[in-house]
């Protein structure tokens, strides 16, 4: 084969210019970060002792890794699909018992070194991987409900045992999945269902309970009334809207209340409370009070609000490169992976960040475009993956940042230091490139 | 199944941007909108250290400093940082309890944050540093931090000098825009208040970067906004730090007050009132000990009374009742009447003379040397029920005007803070008094001439009186401020009010010279006639008020030397007696003092004599006895606890005996027993414990 010879034939350079360019902002914010007046920045950049100098390194493995996975047959990940992600899930099980506890979830494996490999990030790949797999087979009829039902199973397995290991944050994004289903022919309502579930949720933390009921009943009645004529034809109607005005009033009433106090832990459902600009009362949590005697602590949002003040205080230009006190001052905790684009939003403003935000959204649509013109399923369907996968973390962990969702604990892809992320994200990239140089081969 | 869902891929490429419109949306708010993060971003990172300068020196009238700096230390704690160490250790070096440790943290999250540093123990004492010193790296979160401290090398004019200390929540609600912080200190009283904006200086703040852990990461902007710390000015001021000692010696013992003033310029040579204290008392550690005493003292030491007090001027008014009569053309010097031992003209009310004899009031010099009671409420009759006027009523407010032209009845601004205006009543006052405005007359107010009646005056207005009479006719408003270092505009507005002068009669030079004589007389052969300065002629009054408490009060005004006049002095003893016997003395030493800057060797033994006589009233030795009593008692309960818990030492036995082990009593008369010291520098007065430290071992 001449491919061996050439492999950068049909690669799409735009998205490897585009990934080069994220690195690249990654290191320099990482850099941005850890920087010291005092210290010789050249010789740190080389000694691998701080964090900007191992993103350096990890960046170099990623070269060879992204070489690799160019070198290798576009065959093998289809083949290999359905083994490797019976190999994620394992490695996800395998947390539990030789598992390393970092900042409070045990997901990592410890790989000497000072090396962490946390298999829920390469589990991502995987499971798009076995997605595309599943919904490419010849047999598989996706209108089917049988067949959706499959593929979400496939996609939420990784979502539950992350859930389990403390990752919630994490299990969020398998759900970007939907949205590959979606495309591939999922009906809408489910994803109109549950964007309302997501807005009656978070109504119900904004709005008084009562008036909400109001609201919702007011909002039904007018519903009814405007359809008097349909529903004199047609008696179902009129029930289905009483149903579902009744289970809103019962989630609103009940069920939310219910998950917040008795599912999730008190810190989740304080941040959650906190994102909205709420106090959430831990003492009504029964899972915090069950685990210990002593009264829960109540967190604050210290976090988010020292990340809004840094975004906050860059403005329109930014402070500039290094002279970000809020990041020079180490105010924003995690501020070199979780709320690294605090640190991007202080030195460069409003400017930096919007352009920031353009490569983004130029790499998600320029994803998109390739996924397009894939003319297999499996390419399709993974690059599709690839580009929810994409979105998903850089919008949970963007909103996070700056105040608009509550802080799942996603890195920003290419940004955030950390070597599983860099890896597993540019396996992701790299890996659609090779699908997408091998386009013109139908590969089922 | 691809072409049949193409469309979706659209619906999804929306789903992306409308997300990212909304970040876009929520960054415009917060980077273009929102003002408060910038500013909480440098309230986060600026770390703003205040560099307080030194205080202004506050000079005598010789360039002797009546004050100094020295460097004292505050224990500072930042409680963000003070988790984990041994907090026993410290407790123990600080000799506090656990209790207490953890109040004090509470109160410095309370009022300062847990994370912006608060005093801990502010003002450590010398040993106590040098333990600290030692063991600081083991209490991380604690720093010391240094801080000016006034200390007294002459242990004198504690009431005029005021003291500092820090500011409390009220006053920084009254002083908003003066910058001040919590933490500062500030002049409280005296000239340390009234002249605070000149003393203080200007503090310069240095501006740090620091991060999340209040770890300073160096400056900021690289000093470009700091400013620098500008020392506080001095003050010279007219005081004679001697003449002041030795007037406060010999108020010793005595409830009193004495002003002396140069009527020339206005400047306030001394002013005592007695009991004072030690101003060392109240600076650095000590304050805390003592103010609680201080102010619970009955006899006030803290209580100015040169310039709060209120005394019936008595007989030393009586040159200013001539004065108002020679200038409303009423008298002549050589008018006289014939006095038969009292004034009868008004029936109802019979004013009593001392003399009987005849033509002792035959002109007004020697009616004022013989101090006739007849004359002066002749001439006060004359005075309000002057034709010119047509009322009595009319006739009393012009008499009251005069009075507030001399300074009586209204405040004479002098630069200490809360003077008191002292009373001339007001006809409103007369009217409620008798029933209405047509129910009384001269006759019913008569002691008035005699300066008794309603009118009080503070003892400073009788010298700022005196200075009149002296300067023949004007005075400039008393002060005790002569001029500030490098003065600027500014302090030359606030010292205007005391370098114009003020003229307050047009009386004759000749006139005046009758009152000048009759008061000269009263030197001679009157009243206060043994009281002698050595080579020097002067004029006094004596003065002897009645005082409806208790024992009359004396009084005593004069000036010195009888032709152009250097020293004006009025002095008032409570309960004192005659004015020639208490205060006359105690005025006649202040001007030899002040005029010879020595005192004849047959003086300083009178002056040893004087500063013993005791004239404290009863009633407050029997306050002081019980105090003592009460102490005693709880002494010994704390000694029998401390017993009973098998302590070697009782620590608040071992507070007892070294007090004030620093502080040296004014008199310096005292025997050397130490707990004797302790109290008579707290109270000049030692006098009503001696029964009790003598019993002491």
């Amino acid at each position: 084969m001449n491919r061996q010879n050439n492999i950068s034939q049909g690669v799409d350079y735009v998205v490897v210019w585009l990934y080069a360019v994220l690195v690249a902002i990654g290191i320099l914010c990482i850099f941005m970060v850890e920087y010291r007046t005092d210290t010789n920045w050249l010789q740190s950049f080389l000694g691998g002792k701080t964090n900007y100098s191992k993103q350096l390194i990890f960046s170099g493995i990623c070269v060879v890794i992204a070489l690799l996975i160019l070198l290798t047959d576009s065959k093998l990940f289809t083949a290999f699909a359905n083994l490797s992600y019976i190999l994620g899930i394992l490695l996800m099980l395998s947390t539990f018992v030789i598992g390393k506890n970092i900042s409070g979830s045990k997901s990592w494996i410890p790989l000497g070194g000072g090396f962490n490999l946390q298999p829920v990030e390469i589990c991502k790949i995987f499971t798009a991987l076995a997605l595309a797999k599943y919904l490419s087979r010849q047999e598989t009829d996706f209108t089917k409900l049988k067949s959706q039902v499959i593929a979400g199973v496939i996609c939420l397995l990784p979502a539950v045992i992350s859930v389990a290991q403390h990752e919630s944050g994490m299990a969020l994004v398998y759900f970007s999945f939907f949205l590959v289903m979606y495309r591939e022919g999922l009906s809408p309502a489910v994803l109109i269902i549950g964007f309302s579930f997501v807005a009656l949720i978070i109504s119900t933390l904004l709005i008084e309970p009562n008036t909400l009921a109001i609201i919702l009943s007011v909002i039904a009645l007018t519903f009814l009334y405007l359809s008097r004529k349909n529903i004199k034809k047609r008696k179902g109607l009129l029930y289905l809207v009483l149903v579902i005005w009744f289970a809103c009033v019962g989630i609103q009433r009940f069920a939310v209340p219910f998950i917040f106090n008795n599912v999730l832990e008190c810190y989740q459902s304080a941040r959650v409370y906190s994102a909205f600009g709420k106090d959430y009362d831990c003492s009504q949590n029964k899972r915090s009070a069950k685990k210990s005697d002593k009264a829960p602590r109540k967190p604050d949002d210290y976090n988010v609000r020292q990340s809004k003040i840094a975004i906050g205080s860059g403005g329109f230009w930014g402070r500039g490169f290094l002279k970000g006190t809020q990041t020079r001052g180490k105010y924003v905790p995690e501020q070199h992976t979780d709320f690294i684009f605090a640190s991007l939003g202080e030195a460069f403003g409003f400017a930096g960040s919007f352009v920031f935000l353009m490569i983004y959204l130029f790499l998600l649509i320029r994803i998109i475009t390739i996924a397009e013109r894939q003319r297999s399923t499996f390419s399709r369907v993974y690059a599709y993956s690839v580009a929810s996968i994409l979105f998903f973390h850089i919008a949970f962990n963007i909103c996070m940042t700056i105040g608009l969702f509550p802080s799942p604990g996603v890195t920003l892809p290419l940004i955030s230091y950390g070597g599983s992320s860099l890896v597993s994200f540019t396996i992701l990239i790299f890996i659609l490139l090779r699908l997408d140089a091998d386009r013109q081969m139908v590969l089922r | 199944m691809s072409v049949f869902n193409q469309s979706r891929s659209r619906v999804i490429q929306i789903i992306f941007a409308a997300v990212f419109l909304v970040i876009t949306i929520q960054l415009i708010n917060l980077q273009l909108f929102s003002s408060k993060y910038k500013l909480a971003a440098e309230n986060n990172a600026i770390y703003r250290k205040i560099v307080y300068p030194d205080r202004g020196i506050i000079f005598d009238r010789k360039k002797r400093a009546l004050l100094e700096n020295t460097i004292s230390y505050d224990l500072i704690v930042t409680p963000s940082e003070a988790k984990g160490i041994d907090t026993l250790a410290l407790c123990n070096l600080l000799e506090i309890d656990t209790a207490e440790y953890k109040k004090r943290i509470r109160d410095a999250i309370f009022k300062n944050t847990s994370v912006k540093p608060s005093v801990f123990e502010p003002l450590l004492s010398p040993d106590m540093y040098a333990r600290l010193n030692e063991n600081m790296y083991k209490f991380p979160g604690f720093m010391l931090s240094e801080r000016s401290v006034r200390t007294y090398p002459y242990n004198t004019a504690a009431q005029l000098l005021g003291y500092i200390a820090e500011v409390d929540t009220a006053f920084l609600r009254k002083h908003k825009d003066e910058g001040y912080e919590m933490g500062d200190y500030a002049g409280m009283n005296g000239l340390e208040r009234t002249y605070e904006s000149v003393l203080m200086g200007q503090r310069g703040i240095k501006r740090f970067i620091r991060d999340n852990k209040s770890r300073i990461q160096g400056p900021y902007e690289n000093g470009l906004f700091d400013t620098v710390a500008i020392a506080g000015r001095n003050l010279y001021t007219s005081i004679d730090v001697e003449v002041q000692q030795l007037a406060e010696k010999l108020l010793q013992n005595k409830i009193g007050s004495a002003v002396a003033i140069n009527p020339r310029t206005g400047g306030i040579i001394a002013m005592v009132s007695s009991p004072t204290y030690n101003p060392n008392v109240l600076t650095g550690n000590a304050r805390r000990k003592n103010w609680g005493r201080m102010v619970m003292d009955t006899a006030k030491p803290m209580y100015n009374r040169a310039i709060k007090g209120q005394y019936p001027p008595g007989s030393t008014f009586k040159p200013l009742g001539a004065l108002v009569a020679l200038d409303e053309g009423l008298i002549t010097p050589s008018y006289g009447i014939g006095c038969a031992g009292g004034y009868g003209a008004c029936g109802g009310v019979y004013v009593r003379c001392e003399h009987k004899n005849p033509g002792h009031a035959s002109n007004l010099r020697l009616a004022l040397a013989n101090s006739c009671n007849s004359y002066f409420s002749d001439i006060f009759r004359k005075a309000i029920d002057n034709r010119k006027y047509g009322s009595t009523i009319k006739g009393y407010l012009k008499w009251k005007e005069y009075m507030n032209a001399f300074g009586l009845g209204r405040r004479l601004e002098v630069d200490l803070p809360s003077e008191d205006r002292a009373s001339i009543p007001d006809t409103s006052k007369y009217n409620r008094f008798f029933g209405g405005p047509k129910r009384w007359n001269s006759c019913s107010v008569l002691t008035l001439g005699i300066g008794q009646d309603m009118m009080t005056a503070t003892p400073l207005q009788m010298a700022n009186l005196m200075c009149i009479i002296a300067n023949k006719g004007y005075y400039y408003p008393p002060h005790f401020v002569d001029s500030i270092e490098n003065e600027t505009d500014e302090d030359t507005v606030l010292m205007g009010k005391y370098r114009n002068k003020h003229i307050v009669t047009n009386i004759s030079d000749s006139a005046y010279q009758a009152v000048h004589d009759g008061m000269h007389d009263v030197t001679v052969y009157g009243t206060a006639a043994y009281i002698k300065i050595p080579g020097i002629e002067y004029c006094a009054k004596t003065g002897t008020a009645q005082n409806p408490h208790g024992k009359n009060h004396s009084l005593f005004v004069a000036f010195a030397p009888k032709e152009n006049p250097k020293i004006a002095v009025a002095v008032v003893v409570e309960n004192g007696g005659y004015g020639s016997v208490a205060a006359g003395p105690i005025a006649g030493f202040i001007m030899e003092k002040y005029l010879n800057d020595t005192i004849s060797k047959a003086g300083l033994a009178r002056v040893e004599e004087v500063s013993k006589t005791d004239l404290i009233p009863s009633a407050i030795k029997n306050w002081y006895q019980r105090k003592d009593i009460e102490r005693q008692a709880r002494i010994a309960m704390e000694e029998a606890a401390a017993r009973a818990e098998e302590k070697e030492e009782s620590h608040k036995g071992s507070t007892e005996a070294q007090l004030e082990p620093e502080s040296r009593p004014v008199g310096g008369n005292d025997t050397g027993n130490k707990s004797k010291q302790i109290k008579s520098s707290l109270l000049l007065n030692n006098e009503p414990r001696k029964r009790r430290d003598t019993g002491k071992p």
